[in-house]
């Protein structure tokens, strides 16, 4: 008890607490410009996204670019059941993310032995066929999606359930289940030497970060009202591609930080898409001609740094970790 | 029975242009283990080319042909000087990555230039159509043209590769680049053609699909670009005969997909295929299964 409640635990909290109150009482006092409302939410969102592909891209090295198929799965499912069978929010959110962890489940099994960029084509095409299904399954509205779903989604929804991802994958990553998936990226074949499990814990990563994609994908559904096919295309795989590209290959606050930055950035070029594409395009180039590894590599963004910079270089070079 | 004739031919004018697409994945991917993801978009920049040549120049179809396959062939080289080699070294990922970052740009940079709306590809060959059992089924003019310039094309590249000292250097490469290099062969300038000769190929793939379907847009190559890659892995990628008998194998299945069942799933049958392929046979119709050493 003592070491989950140490000093800096209790700040986090304490900061967290501080970001979400300050923004729920604006919002409760209906003073938050619709716009910001929007652009807060979706951060949220992306950050959900980004931090579980991040999970399978970055900490266990498999390529995944098919993520917003399970954003997909997630989105339709949950609307499904609020929309259709007019079961509350939570379950529906719940249901989302689980439809989706079984997808992932289903489609990792048999691509995950494929390596590299095998493995990405597959995705991408699991992540096509999801789009093409929901354009023929006339029940769930076909190409023209479904329309008028609950808008049931606020800032404290968003709010937890990001920081409820993002606990959950660090405390994943540091347990020995994520230590298997770092040593699978590091090094398939001596992990599977030293006796790792690779197909369980390839399998295993790609289904949380499904599970996740459901999560964000009824977090979205349900504060946008429409859902279309051709919302979870290739194109909006690749824009979680560039947050987790940009943010770090194995970098929980790297994701977090490109995720918010790239939203905010995405929000201002609103009104030139091809602009913000091109810089996009332009960013995974320059990224992997110069920093392959991403802006923060694998490194955290973590409390020890921010002190030691507080302190001055001089006397922080020996870590008390 | 007629159906399934017409939509043979349909799918056999339709498979040699993918089959035009997929020689240039499987080369590159050949030499330097690359799938380049911005090929698809070569094709859409080899169609606007052709289209531009046309129209703003005046230029009849032969050399707006060539034209646009010399253009594409020298931003094939740019591309791969600029984006890829500094990467050769690099992990796969990262090139990959690369290559998905070049292909958005060439499909958005391109929207900018020449804006988002499709544009009607100039009639270059008269309407007409061969009838055959009375007309129930027919072969258009496009259709003809398209065949007979993807044989000529792939005849040539044949050559190419099998009798040239361009040719020779590309499959010792391909072979063996360390071993290549020890027997005095400049491997840049190997590569540099593989994409200059990829490119061409597209081009002309882009070329005859504006006139097949008489419409270009920007984001025209996503889907025969990705369509042409399987195709390459269905033949087997890095062996160029199978490139060329996968593309007319998806051809044919996507117009038997369209004629017989539904369009909207004619993708989705693609992708299905791509991903049946990679899993019980990663190594394609014409490979051979190479076993992984420590």
């Amino acid at each position: 008890m003592q070491k989950l409640l140490n000093k800096r635990t209790i700040f986090i909290i304490i900061v967290l607490g501080l970001l979400y109150g300050s923004i729920q009482t604006v919002i409760l006092q209906g003073k938050l410009n619709p716009y910001y409302e929007i652009n807060l939410l979706l951060i949220g969102i992306n950050i959900i996204m980004a931090v579980s592909l991040n999970l399978i891209n970055g900490f266990t090295g498999q390529f995944s670019i098919g993520h917003a198929g399970f954003m997909a799965i997630g989105a339709y499912a949950s609307s499904v059941l609020t929309l259709k069978l007019h079961q509350p929010f939570p379950l529906a959110i719940l249901a989302g993310s689980i439809a989706a962890a079984i997808i992932g489940f289903l489609i990792g099994l048999p691509t995950l032995r494929l390596k590299g960029d095998y493995l990405a084509i597959a995705t991408l095409g699991f992540g096509e066929i999801i789009k093409v299904l929901f354009v023929n399954i006339e029940y769930v509205g076909g190409a023209s999606g479904l329309n008028g779903i609950p808008h049931v989604t606020t800032w404290s929804w968003v709010f937890f359930l990001t920081v409820f991802t993002v606990v959950f994958i660090k405390n994943f990553i540091n347990s020995t289940h994520g230590r298997a998936c770092i040593s699978i990226r590091e090094d398939e074949i001596a992990a599977e030497t030293m006796g790792i499990n690779t197909t369980k814990y390839k399998v295993m990563a790609f289904t949380i970060g499904a599970f996740f994609a459901g999560t964000a994908g009824a977090l979205y559904a349900h504060y946008f009202y429409i859902i279309q096919p051709n919302t979870f295309n290739f194109l909006k795989s690749i824009d979680y591609l560039v947050m987790v590209v940009l943010g770090g290959m194995g970098s929980i606050t790297g994701s977090v930080l490109a995720a918010t930055a790239l939203t905010i950035i995405s929000a201002l070029l609103q009104r030139f898409a091809e602009i913000r594409m091109v810089i996009y395009a332009l960013l995974l180039i320059v990224i992997m001609l110069f920093r392959p590894q991403g802006l923060m590599g694998n490194k955290e963004l973590s409390l020890n740094i921010l002190e030691r910079l507080g302190r001055g270089e001089k006397h922080g070079s020996v870590s008390s970790k | 029975m007629y159906t399934f004739i017409q939509q043979l031919i349909n799918g056999i004018s339709l498979g040699s242009i993918y089959a035009l697409i997929a020689l240039g994945y499987t080369m590159v991917y050949g030499i330097i283990k690359l799938i380049n993801f911005a090929h698809g978009d070569v094709y859409m920049v080899g169609a606007y080319i052709g289209f531009f040549a046309i129209t703003k120049l005046n230029m009849s179809f032969v050399p707006a042909l060539i034209t646009a396959m010399i253009a594409c062939a020298i931003l094939g080289v740019i591309i791969e000087r600029l984006a890829y080699k500094p990467l050769r070294n690099a992990t796969r990922i990262a090139a990959l990555i690369t290559a998905i970052g070049v292909s958005l740009l060439l499909e958005y940079g391109g929207m900018l230039i020449v804006t988002p709306q499709p544009r009607a590809f100039p009639e270059v060959f008269p309407q007409t159509k061969i009838d055959f059992f009375d007309g129930a089924v027919y072969m258009t003019n496009q259709q003809i043209v398209i065949f007979i310039v993807s044989l000529i094309l792939m005849f040539l590249l044949q050559f190419i590769v099998q009798k040239t000292k361009t040719g020779k250097a590309m499959r010792a490469v391909s072979f063996d680049k360390d071993a290549a290099l020890l027997m005095g062969i400049n491997i840049n300038n190997t590569i540099s053609a593989t994409f200059a000769i990829g490119s061409a190929l597209a081009a002309a793939g882009g070329v005859l699909v504006g006139v097949y379907y008489n419409s270009i847009s920007p984001l025209m190559g996503i889907i025969p670009g990705l369509k042409a890659f399987i195709a390459a892995v269905l033949g087997g990628i890095g062996i160029i005969p199978g490139a060329a008998v996968g593309g007319l194998l998806m051809g044919i299945i996507e117009a038997m997909v369209s004629g017989y069942w539904s369009s909207t799933l004619r993708d989705a049958v693609a992708f299905g295929i791509l991903i049946l392929i990679l899993i019980i046979k990663p190594s394609g119709i014409f490979g051979s299964n190479i076993r992984e050493k420590v």
